[in-house]
């Protein structure tokens, strides 16, 4: 079962139902580095141009993203990350 | 996740808010708050400028410290604004000079604006949100 270290800690990330490939990996750590850099978690539009700006447009667009994280990549994807739900997000 | 869809039912209305930033950032949850609305109103695609005048200077200051009160240091969160196309950032002239600080104190690239030339400003809005 893969697993997600949060502060420390090994988590099963059986909870999301999601199995963590290396792409959804990058964008975890990408928003791990993105919150220790700007203390917020970004939104959605936000986050698909800077992904996009990092790791190409391959990967900074809605259907790749969404593909990783059904559930919104923004919304589950810091779920996993162990960060704050991203601001803007109802 | 919503916030992409909400955009397309929102009609397109974009109005110009301006959201003035008065306080000290730490103390009052002002700063913080005002900080989320307006990351906010640019989700939602509209035109958004911050004002910072008064106290509200000392939110844009370089090296702030947070430890010793033990808040969160969302100072940071300001350098994040332009990856939400907020580019239109204010300071009050007479603030920054009755606080013996200038734009290289500040952690972002402000415009500089006299009282008259802000007041110009503010009058050009549909919306201005004081905090």
């Amino acid at each position: 079962m893969p697993m997600v270290n949060i502060a420390g800690k090994d988590y099963e990330a059986v909870e999301e139902k999601v199995e963590l490939t290396e792409g959804h990996w990058e964008v975890v750590n990408f928003l791990r580095e993105y919150y220790a850099e700007y203390q917020i978690a970004p939104a959605v539009r936000v986050l698909t141009k800077a992904i996009g700006k990092k790791l190409g447009p391959d990967k900074g667009n809605n259907k790749y993203l969404y593909e990783l994280f059904p559930y919104g990549p923004a919304k589950q994807a810091c779920k996993i990350a162990g960060l704050p739900k991203p601001t803007g997000c109802i | 996740m919503s916030d992409m869809d909400e955009m397309e039912d929102g009609s397109g209305i974009v109005k110009k808010f301006m959201f003035l930033n008065r306080k000290a950032p730490h103390g009052t949850v002002y700063a913080l708050e005002g900080l989320e609305v307006v990351l906010i109103t640019a989700a939602f695609d509209q035109d958004v400028s911050m004002v910072f005048t008064d106290d509200g200077v000392y939110q844009l200051l370089k090296g702030i410290d947070t430890k010793g009160i033990e808040v969160k240091d969302f100072s940071k969160t300001y350098r994040a604004l332009d990856g939400y196309d907020i580019e239109k950032l204010y300071v009050d002239q007479s603030s920054i000079d009755a606080r013996g600080l200038t734009e290289d104190d500040l952690i972002v690239d402000v415009t500089v604006l006299s009282v008259s030339e802000m007041a110009n400003l503010m009058a050009e809005q549909d919306v201005v949100i004081s905090f």
